[in-house]
């Protein structure tokens, strides 16, 4: 486990703080002193999961480097809202270039840093699925084999949401998009925490904005690694998946709690760590919410496609040991 | 400032674009009424003694609780606790151990000599309470607190009531009763034993009292016709229970049949057992799901080798027996005969079919209404006769130890109101927080804490109390179940879960509160608040 399980409290596994809980076991969010990185008056749509998810890794990420930390931006939703000229919501040196070379960017401040010799100078890459896994994804590959000084944060929603919802390699299979509208194939797609284990680099981990606990640890665990490093959060989108604004933490929760999106961590290669399921449930709960899935329920119900997307889940659960035994 | 090529503005912050203006709905914080508050007849603020007991502050939870039941102790050990089965935890686990928390905070402030603060300023004027039961006491109590000059006159030897005259030993140790009674004393609660009202009006004008508190229970036994010959042994259970408390055990043999099905029918048969009988019969007209005593009661009752006849009403009693009519339940669940008789060995019956109350003190009093041998009050607990007010199971109501504290309460509060020519209104109440207002998946898994049991054998024969108390280590673990339903505690989910930053953190006791500059009203903090303390509301536009 990434974080050990807080006992015998009213809560504090799961919320963000507690009361009654020694301050070195709340989360960072819990701390009046936090960071806020990206802070009020962005414009990113009601309940944004992104906006959650960046505020949550990269606050975690400022107090884990005592604020010694340059974040680099691919284009997409996080940068739009949050950096509309000339005004910025980055409480952080933080700067974008183009959709496609974050990652190499980043390396580039990396060894800028390192000729500096300013060690204690983090870097960040970060950017959504359509500039990790589709049009970054081979500057991210790059710097992976080079094993540079970056921890890369790819914040995954599935689609590409500020251009209006096209498809991405992340897109999941039956899921409705500007592209897809009789639902993603299945079979595609790029599993990009797989390829980086592959890749055999220091540090990868899933996370997700329902476990910030979880998530807290998981960049922690990251900034004290060298070399490559990449962390998936997954975060949902209300707009483009169609789903109430209240419910992104709900879905994101539920998408673990199905098997849809395994939570674990690995290091150089290997998987050592996974977060089990708490409450397992069917994938229909997770599917049912969201208008970008209808298409399954109705006017028919496409009981195929949701057991195909049952066993997917299902194998995730199996593959990665999901569930205590 | 000369600027870089292609840049006209300075760089500027996005707190200049108050997104609150995007914003149809508007997060509230609210505090909402909870179950166990709502449920507790002594209306005693059970979630917020919690919360402080949760932290470790056990002098403080006592002493929030005191303000509102001065016989914590008595309470974790006979209090029904309504507030457990309103409980909400119910619908993730079990409800949490309200009563075993009071218990341990009651047993806390005797060992370590808690004492309640008395009143800082004396109001001149005399209060009567007549009866040191529950609800006189608890009047008493809160009368001393308002600065009233109280007095109590009670008819028995010792105070207490039915916690002393009915409630046995093993569930209810007499130094514990002691303990708390002495503690309302010391408020200057002046109490007189062996003292019988027989004339209210002319108690009041002797003792030159402003008002009465009447609470003088009931302590006469229903009789029921039992045709019976002139050697079989009956008696009533108020008597028997009584007189468990003088030197004088009640003889009652080795085959003791109890007749009634409540709690005191229970308590009977229970005590029978310990005074060394070998059989004790409770015979009860209905079925067990009819039956009116506790569950709890009943089990632990069969644990101790209680029998139960169900369907049976007694026909004839004589000398070593009776005769018992097997009856079946019609259509709308009453009892009707069979005419299928049988016999029993018996060589005592117990009467335990209900209690009458003593009016004989009202005798006389203008404006006073009696119905179905109780006194009628109304909201204020006021008889028809001013300045004379009522309570515990002398009025209509349910007849229970925590009943009767609340009417001594709220007859007090009501009195002191009087006493000053004002009438008091009642606080509003908040909405109910119910369980559909919980985001359950935020509360840690946690079975309730059983408290340990007697061992059986020494149930049977001693008058030790059968169910134990919780240590420090599982009160604060149950107290820590609490959900908190309905009312902030301060777990920051809303300040951690905001996408925009929205939420104000207070800092430790103050809460949160929102930033409608930034604000887009997007539900996340009421979605995620586990205790449903956030409500969203339609903005104004």
């Amino acid at each position: 486990m990434a974080f050990e399980p807080i006992k015998y409290y009213q809560t504090g596994t799961f919320t963000v703080g507690n009361r009654l809980l020694p301050p070195e076991l709340r989360t960072v969010q819990a701390d009046v002193r936090r960071t806020n990185s990206l802070n009020s008056g962005h414009r990113a749509c009601q309940g944004c999961g992104e906006a959650l998810g960046a505020r949550y890794a990269i606050d975690a990420a400022m107090n884990a480097t005592d604020k010694q930390l340059v974040a680099a931006n691919a284009t997409g939703c996080l940068e739009v809202f949050s950096t509309p000229y000339p005004e910025t919501s980055w409480q952080i040196p933080w700067i974008h270039s183009l959709f496609g070379n974050t990652a190499a960017v980043a390396t580039g401040i990396a060894a800028a840093m390192k000729a500096k010799g300013r060690r204690d100078v983090r870097v960040i890459a970060q950017g959504g699925d359509g500039g990790t896994t589709d049009i970054g994804f081979g500057c991210l590959s790059g710097m992976f084999e080079r094993n540079d000084d970056v921890l890369y944060i790819c914040y995954d929603n599935e689609a590409y949401m500020n251009t209006g919802v096209q498809r991405s390699s992340a897109t999941p299979p039956a899921a409705r998009t500007a592209t897809t509208s009789t639902g993603n194939v299945f079979g595609q797609g790029k599993n990009v925490p797989a390829i980086a284990i592959a890749h055999g680099i220091a540090y990868v981990a899933t996370a997700t904005i329902a476990e910030l606990h979880d998530l807290e640890a998981k960049v922690r665990r990251a900034m004290e690694f060298r070399g490559a490093r990449y962390i998936h959060i997954f975060v949902s989108c209300p707009l483009g998946w169609g789903h109430a604004s209240e419910a992104s933490v709900h879905i994101a929760r539920l998408a673990k709690e199905t098997g849809i999106f395994p939570v674990y961590q690995a290091e150089h290669g290997e998987i050592v760590s996974v977060s089990k399921i708490r409450r397992r449930r069917p994938v229909e709960d997770y599917l049912k919410p969201q208008r970008r899935f209808a298409h399954l329920f109705s006017p028919k119900v496409n009981t195929e496609a949701i057991a195909r997307i049952q066993a997917m889940a299902d194998r995730n659960i199996r593959k990665y040991g999901l569930t205590e035994d | 400032m000369r600027k870089p090529f292609a840049i006209t503005l300075d760089p500027g912050s996005s707190l200049a674009n108050h997104t609150g203006s995007w914003r149809t709905l508007r997060p509230v914080y609210v505090d909402r009424l909870p179950p166990c508050n709502s449920g507790c007849p002594a209306g005693e603020n059970i979630q917020g003694w919690l919360a402080r007991a949760e932290s470790g502050d056990y002098e403080g939870a006592w002493r929030l609780l005191v303000e509102e039941n001065p016989l914590p102790a008595v309470m974790g050990r006979v209090c029904y606790h309504p507030c457990e089965t309103a409980c909400n935890r119910t619908t993730l686990d079990s409800a949490v151990g309200i009563n075993s928390i009071e218990r341990f905070l009651g047993d806390e402030a005797i060992k370590r000599g808690w004492r309640f603060a008395p009143p800082s300023v004396k109001s001149g004027k005399r209060v009567l309470v007549v009866g040191a039961g529950p609800s006189g006491l608890s009047a008493a109590y809160h009368l001393a607190l308002a600065g009233h000059e109280v007095e109590i006159y009670e008819a028995g030897p010792l105070a207490g009531g039915m916690m002393r005259f009915g409630i046995p030993k093993y569930r209810l140790p007499r130094e514990v009763l002691d303990a708390e009674v002495a503690r309302i004393l010391d408020l200057g609660v002046r109490l007189y034993l062996d003292r019988k009202v027989t004339d209210i009006r002319q108690s009041l004008k002797q003792g030159r009292f402003d008002a009465a508190f009447l609470a003088v229970g009931a302590h006469i036994g229903k009789r029921a016709y039992i045709p019976a010959g002139s050697s079989a042994r009956i008696l009533d259970a108020v008597s028997v229970l009584h007189s468990m408390e003088g030197e004088d055990k009640p003889k009652l043999g080795r085959r003791v049949i109890v007749y009634g099905g409540g709690n005191t029918a229970l308590d009977v048969a229970r005590t029978a057992r310990r005074l060394g009988a070998e059989e004790a019969l409770i015979v009860y007209r209905r079925t067990r799901e009819k039956m009116p005593a506790h569950e709890s009661e009943l089990e632990e009752a069969l644990q101790e080798g209680v029998m139960v006849k169900w369907l049976s009403t007694i026909k004839q009693a004589a000398a070593g027996s009776i005769t018992v009519e097997k009856m079946r339940l019609d259509e709308k669940g009453f009892p009707q005969p069979t005419g299928e008789l049988e016999t029993l060995a018996a060589d005592s019956v117990v009467l335990a079919l209900g209690q009458d109350a003593d009016l004989s003190l009202l005798e006389g009093v203008p404006g006073l209404e009696v119905v179905d041998g109780v006194v009628k009050v109304s909201p204020n607990m006021m008889t028809g006769y001013a300045g004379i007010f009522a309570g515990g199971d002398m009025v209509p109501a349910e007849r229970t130890v925590t009943v009767g504290v609340g009417h001594g309460k709220k007859a007090a509060r009501h009195i002191d109101a009087w006493l000053r020519g004002a009438t008091r209104q009642p606080a509003t109440k908040h909405a109910p927080a119910g369980a559909e207002r919980l985001n359950p998946w935020y509360y840690s898994d946690a079975p309730k804490t059983m408290r340990p049991v007697l061992d059986t054998l020494r149930r049977q024969s001693t008058f030790d109390e059968v169910v134990q108390g919780l240590d420090e280590k599982t009160a604060l673990f149950e107290a820590r179940r609490c959900l908190s339903c309905g009312n902030c505690f301060e777990c920051d989910n809303c300040y951690g879960v905001c996408p925009d930053n929205a939420v104000i953190k207070l800092g430790a006791g103050k809460r949160f509160a929102f930033n409608y500059d930034y604000c887009k009203g997007c539900g996340l903090c009421a979605a995620e608040c586990p205790c449903g303390a956030i409500d969203m509301v339609p903005e104004a536009i």
